[in-house]
This record gives C-alpha cells, structure tokens and sequence, in this order.
C-alpha cells in the first residue's frame, strides 16, 4: 500500500472517530428537550458529555487539517463547494460550544432556555450538515475541469445525501440516547433506554436504505459484506440494549457506524470526490495527494500522535466513568 | 464589493477577533498554572483563590477562543480554495500537527482540570492545567511557522507550478518563525499581566473605599497585581526585543513591509525613523506630510548600524516590478485585476499607523504596569477614583497593540499572500487576488461574511458581560462559603 492510501485510511479513521465520539454528544443535545424533565436533569445529561466533547470535536478539526495536509485539492473543493451547509455547521459548533460552557454561568431560568435552545439546534445542525457533506462528496458531484460545482450551490443536495443526512442524525440520536442509558442512573437512564428501543428501528431506516443504495450505486463484494455485518450490529444493538446491556449495545453501534463509513468512502475509492460530468475531472486518492515526502512526514506525526490521543482520550473517559444522577448534581453556585 | 474584498473583509474580521481571545488564553492560562502551582506548594488559601478566580475568567475566555478557531481551520478551504491547493503541500503540514499534537492535548486535559477538582489527585489535577495550558503555547508555534511560511517561504523546491515541501525542519524553524513565536507569545502575557493588574487595582480600591476593616481576599488582589504587574513589563520588554529582530529579518525579507512600516517614499542612508506623521501618509511621493523623525534610528532597526541604506517605497516599486512583473497574467479568474498593473504597495496609512499604534499601546501597557506597581508599593491603595478606571481602561491596550501589530503584518505584506523569498527558490510567491475560491458566488461570501460577524458580535456582548459579572463578584462569586452541613460524598465537585 502507498503512502497516498494508507492516508486515505487515516481519514477516514479520522472522520470515523469524529462521527462515533462527537455523534453521541450531539445525540445528548438533540435530546436535551426531550428527555428531561427539569432544570437538574437536563443538567445531568450535559455532564455526561462535559468534560468530553470539545476533545471530540478536536477530532473533526484533524479530520479536515489532515485532508488539508495530505489531500490539499479535496480540501479545497470539499469546503469550497459546500460552502454554506459548512457555515451552517461552523455556526452550530460556535454557538453549541459556548452554550456548553455558558448555560451554567448566571442563574436565570430565561438564560438558561435560550442557551438550550442554541444546545438543540446546534446539535441538530452539524450530524444533518456533515452527513449531507460527506455523502455527497463520495457519491459523486458535478465537478468541472477547475474543482468547481457546475448548477449552483444547490447541486450539493442530490436525493442521496439527503439521505446521508438524515442517516448520520439517525445514527446521532440512537446513540446518544444509548450513551444517555450507558451514564446516567435512576429515572433518566429508564427513560433513555425506553426512549432507544422505540426510536432505534426508525433511526436504523434512512442508515439501512443508505447503505442499500451504495451499494447498488457503486458497491463490490466487500462493500455487501461490511453492509450487511453493520445493519446486523445495528439491529443486535437493539436486542442488547433490550436486554439491558448498555455497554454492548454502545460498542454494537460503533460497529454500526464503521460499516457505515467505510462503505461510504471505500464504494467511491480510489476517487475522494467522483465527478458526474466527466471522470477525468474526479479527484482521486493518486491526482490529490500531497508528495511523498509530505505525506512521510506527516507518517510519523500520525504514528506517534494517533496512539497518544486514543490513550489519553481513554484515560479521561476512565476518569469520568462513573454514572451521573440528579443527585450528584450540586447546587447552583453562581454570582 | 467582489468576492476577493468580501473574502479579505471576512478572513480579517475573523482573524482578528479570533486574536482576540487567543492571547488571553495563552497568557492566563500559564499564570492561572503558575498560581495552582504555588497553591500545591504551599497549601496558602489565597493561591487556591487566586487560581479558581483568575481560572474561571479565563474558561468563560477560552470556549469563546475555541470555537472562532474552528472557523479559523476552515476557512482556507472554504474561500481560499486556490491558495489552498496553491500551497497545500507545505502548508497542510503545521496545520495538521496543530491539531493532531496541540488541541487535542489543549482540549482533552482542559476537560480533565475543569471537571477533575477533587476527583484527580492534587498533582495529577496541576499536571493537566500545565499540559491544557503549555498546549495552547504548543499551537501558536505551528500556526506561526504555518503564517511566517508566507512572509517568507523556505524549505521548498518549486515543481509542476507548485511549492513542495522539501525540508520540514527548515519550515519548523523558519528564522521568520523563531522571531514571530516569542514575539506574539509575549503580547500575550503583556494581555495577561494587565489584565490582572486591571481587575485586581479595581477590587482593592473598591475594598478599600467600602469598609475599614481587614478584607479577607486583600491577598489575592495584591499578590495578583504584583505578578500581573511584573507580567505585563517583562513581557514587554521580550515584546520589543524580539520586535527589533523581526523588524531586522522584515528589512531583508520584505523590504516593501519595511518601507510601508515608515511610510519611506524616498530611500535614506542614513534612514530617520518616524515618531509622528502630521498630513496624508497614504500618497507615495511624501508631499504634504511632516514627520516627527529620529535621525538614523531606522537603520538601526534595519540593520544595527547608523548609516545602512533603507529603501523607500519609489524605489522598490521599480525593483518589484522588474524581479515580479508589472503586470497581472490574464487569467479570468482574476476577474477586474486580469492583465491590469499590480499595485505593489500596501496601504501605507493602515501600514504606518498601525505599526505606531502597536508599539504605543504596547509602551502604555507596560508603563500603567509599572504605574500600579508605584501606586501600590508597600501596601498603599491610592483612594482616587482614577486609579481603578485607568487600571480597567488599560487592559485594553495590549488587545489593541496585539490587533494592531497583525493588522500591520498582514496589511503590510499585500499585495503577496504568500510573499518572494528574496533569497529563496524562485517563482514561489502569490498574489492575493489568485487565492481566493473560484467557485464561491458573492452572494455566498456576503452571507457567511454578516453571519459571521453578527454571531461574533452577539456572543462579545455575551462574553464581556460574563467576564465582568464573574471579575465584579470577586472570590466569593468562585468559592462557595464552607457550609455547616456535611457535603455529601457523592456531589460532583463541578458541573456545567
């Protein structure tokens, strides 16, 4: 393998750790007005994720840093092309990050909804948005000869990744809610259970026709594998979290989302972003990769950096593993 | 208004309210170590007080520097599509490793301090501020060598049209890079040491004003205003002298920066330095301006003597276009600039009033510094209502000095985003107007433009009012009083 693939790979790991970390911290905030029942509540779910998601969304930054660095071109056209669903999605991190860190900050009933309000859309915004994104890019746009979207900002929003988008949402909620079961005790961790045992099936339809269509569209022998032991994983995820393992049906769904993403970039392989018009203006793994002796440099940063991440980052879910509960919230103490 | 201004209008908006919070964050959150630190040491209350006051100040700062990064990463791709596939080979590099080796390390252990009080043990709790902090410090020096790669691009061999990275060490140390690091990281400690010399003057007058009797947090205040006083000057000090070798790498680097710093029209041997210009610095014949001048100062700065020649601007216009071309290709992406001269100097009134507002804020910082340091010597507080309103007003000036010195830099290398290297590999340069993405419509570039700014605007309101809230409480507002009722083990220490 070339070091050019070996870092179509890592992006793809990349793009993975992102979507399984920061999808269950979106989960948690789409589900913020609907779970909780009161002010301690919905402080309880935002601490399950409070000492983790900016660490989670560190990893999209390397996702796209690394495209940058090792794919400058589909860098480049990836963001340029989608231009405003990324500002939709920029905007939703900036005010879903400050809402975090804000919403505790002054003790007022009215302060606090409207920063749950930013927490919710801002949740909502960036699974739709990168799941358009990302779907769209790998099933092909209509790229002309300079990287630019012939028909319009529009043509970025094809039936499938609608699909896509709706599917990446999907797969957020389901997992949030299960990593909602997985931290929290008492009344809360009922309520989300329940809450993915009857959302589960719907959240698993736009995921299971997604990967359906991929596969008919651009998919191989492999691909129907992997599909096939995702929507398995998806639906085991279900009859574990039945059961009331939490934890298993957690980790099923990683194996969930691997399928799922490895089928989305690995069907359009060796293209990163196939062009509908004409396939000598796609862009591929080999026509956008960094040099050689960029893409070495880059091999022992990641060689070294990647293990240290995934230790630390393990090590502060250990730290913080305990399950929270409405009554290990303290008071409010605020100026 | 086309795409190229509004993406220049929304590249420097961004910029600069992102710096806005980042030295902030880089200064404070090394002090608010620093404090922790002899907290551990000592076991003295006021060191924890000092630490959860000035620590909370800089959390409510630093999600605000986290998030306008996010847009920071982005935005070359997004409307700076050319320049990033232009130079994508050398300039992805530093900005991957910042992620990869300096935010995840930032964000994750930043997590661990602000949720790990009385879970962590006390040292692994320190050990986390100073590896959160020191990461903050970390990601400065790559997106520096990332920026000083444009001022002056090295480690490159030029092929197929494009600058490829052939040396990452001489990227990483970069003599532009070396100089620009501790530059920008001492103006944020200068930001830092003000800023606790503002707030902490404020409460002691005000403490002092209000009642007769011994305030308890009198430590803090004073022992905060001593460190940030000491702070703020020594960082200026380091601010000047790594200034002076950067002006000195400037004047053989960029010559046109240099001459636009001045406003040189016409070249000196021996070069005076400009103090103060009355009159209209911005045409490049000098007519109508008089100048407060130091004689020979400028080649100093240039080049540690007092007789070397400096440029001026007339002059350097005839040696750009003959090295550089006098005209821009005719390509129509170009749009209006297609076959049209270049312009080959920048605009000299942002270029000359921003280099003076930078080094005079800069000096007013450091002197209120030593100013509060005087008022305060021996446990005087003065009882004029003056002292704390300067105090708070200069907390400013280092702000303003930072925005203005990048403003200046910036500004100062156009019309280049990425600028010749005058002894470097030849054909490696671009102009700005070639950066820019060819295929974002105006109308998109408007929309993020005002999206963008007013989302910024709401949230400074958001986080100066918080800011003021969490400094006008004092200690109290971070430490709750010890209760009679025996706390309950299981009650988290913190939570959002």
């Amino acid at each position: 393998m070339d070091l050019s693939t070996i870092w179509f790979c890592l992006i793809v790991v990349l793009w993975l750790g992102y979507l399984f970390l920061e999808g269950f911290d979106f989960g948690v905030g789409i589900l913020l007005g609907l779970l909780a029942r009161d002010n301690t509540e919905r402080r309880v779910m935002v601490n399950t994720i409070g000492p983790v998601w900016d660490g989670n969304e560190v990893w999209v930054l390397v996702a796209v840093g690394a495209t940058f660095a090792a794919f400058p071109p589909w860098y480049a056209t990836m963001l340029s092309t989608a231009y405003l669903p990324v500002l939709l999605i920029l905007l939703a991190l900036i005010g879903r990050g400050v809402a975090f860190e804000y919403r505790g900050k002054v003790d007022s009933a009215r302060w606090r909804r409207r920063w749950d309000v930013v927490i919710q859309l801002g949740s909502w915004i960036p699974p739709l948005g990168w799941g358009l994104v990302l779907t769209a890019m790998a099933t092909g746009l209509p790229l002309t000869k300079d990287g630019a979207l012939s028909g319009g900002p529009l043509a970025l929003f094809t039936p499938l990744a609608l699909l896509g988008a709706l599917a990446v949402a999907g797969f957020s909620i389901l997992h949030g809610s299960v990593f909602l079961a997985l931290k929290t005790e008492g009344e809360i961790r009922q309520r989300a259970g329940g809450f993915a045992l009857r959302i589960g099936p719907l959240c698993l339809v736009p995921i299971a026709v997604l990967l359906v269509l991929l596969q008919v569209r651009q998919g191989s022998a492999w691909t129907l594998v992997l599909a096939a032991v995702a929507l398995l994983a998806g639906v085991l995820a279900l009859v574990r979290l039945r059961a009331g393992r939490e934890g298993q049906s957690f980790a099923l769904l990683g194996v969930l989302l691997v399928g799922v993403v490895v089928v989305l970039f690995g069907s359009a392989f060796p293209a990163v972003i196939p062009s509908t018009l004409d396939p000598a203006y796609s862009l591929t793994v080999a026509n956008s990769a960094s040099s050689p002796y960029t893409l070495g440099v880059m091999t022992w940063v990641a060689a070294f950096g990647t293990p240290a991440v995934l230790l630390y980052q393990s090590w502060t879910y250990w730290v913080f593993r305990r399950r929270i509960g409405t009554k290990h919230i303290p008071e409010v103490h605020v100026p | 208004m086309d795409v190229l201004d509004v993406a220049r209008w929304q590249f420097g908006i961004t910029t600069v309210y992102h710096f806005l919070m980042v030295p902030l964050t880089i200064g404070l959150s090394i002090v608010v170590a620093i404090m922790q630190t002899a907290w551990v040491v000592t076991g003295k209350r006021h060191y924890l007080a000092m630490t959860k006051f000035w620590g909370k100040l800089m959390l409510v700062n630093f999600a605000m520097g986290v998030v306008t990064g996010i847009v920071q990463e982005f935005q070359f791709g997004m409307a700076w599509s050319s320049y990033s596939k232009f130079v994508g080979d050398v300039f992805g590099a530093p900005l991957a490793m910042e992620g990869l080796v300096a935010f995840m390390v930032e964000s994750t252990f930043l997590g661990l301090w602000i949720f790990g009080w009385e879970r962590l043990p006390k040292r692994v709790h320190l050990a986390c501020i100073w590896a959160a902090s020191l990461a903050s410090t970390v990601s400065a020096y790559f997106i520096l060598s990332a920026n000083s790669w444009m001022q002056h691009p090295v480690g490159i061999e030029f092929v197929d049209g494009k600058p490829r990275l052939n040396s990452i060490w001489a990227l990483l140390t970069n003599n532009t890079a070396l100089a620009a690091f501790p530059h920008t990281v001492a103006g944020g400690f200068a930001v830092a040491g003000t800023f606790l010399v503002g707030i902490s003057a404020w409460h002691l007058w005000r403490k002092h004003r209000d009642s007769s009797a011994e305030d308890p947090d009198r430590r803090v205040w004073s022992s905060s205003l001593k460190l940030g006083a000491w702070i703020g000057m020594i960082s200026f000090a380091a601010v000047a002298l790594t200034g002076d070798a950067q002006g000195k790498l400037m004047f053989e680097q960029q010559p046109m920066k240099m001459a636009a710093a001045e406003a040189l029209c016409h070249t000196e041997a021996p070069a005076s330095f400009s103090v103060f210009a009355y009159g209209d610095v911005s045409r490049q014949d000098c007519e109508n301006v008089k100048s407060i001048t130091v004689p020979a100062l400028l080649s100093f700065l240039a080049h540690n003597d007092f007789s070397t020649e400096v440029k001026g601007v007339g002059d350097l216009i005839h040696q750009y276009q003959a090295k550089y071309g006098s005209n821009y290709p005719v390509d129509p992406k170009l749009g209006e600039l297609s076959g049209k001269p270049i312009d080959y100097v920048p605009v000299l009134p942002v270029t000359y009033w921003g280099f003076r507002f930078m080094i005079g804020f800069g000096g007013i910082a450091a002197a209120a510094a030593l100013l509060a340091l005087w008022l305060t010597r021996r446990g005087r507080i003065p009882r004029t209502k003056w002292f704390p309103r300067l105090a708070l007003l200069s907390i400013a000036t280092p702000f303003l000095a930072n925005s203005f010195g990048w403003i200046f830099t910036e500004m100062g290398r156009q019309p280049f985003v990425v600028v010749p290297n005058p002894s470097g590999v030849d054909g490696v340069w671009m102009y700005t107007a070639q950066a820019v993405s060819s295929g974002v419509s105006v109308g998109e570039m408007l929309t993020s433009l005002i999206a963008l700014t007013t989302v910024y605007g709401v949230l400074a309101v958001v986080e100066v009012y918080l800011l003021v809230r969490y400094a006008r409480a004092g200690v109290a507002g971070v430490m709750p009083p010890p209760t009679d009722t025996e706390k309950s083990e299981d009650v988290l220490a913190f939570a959002y």
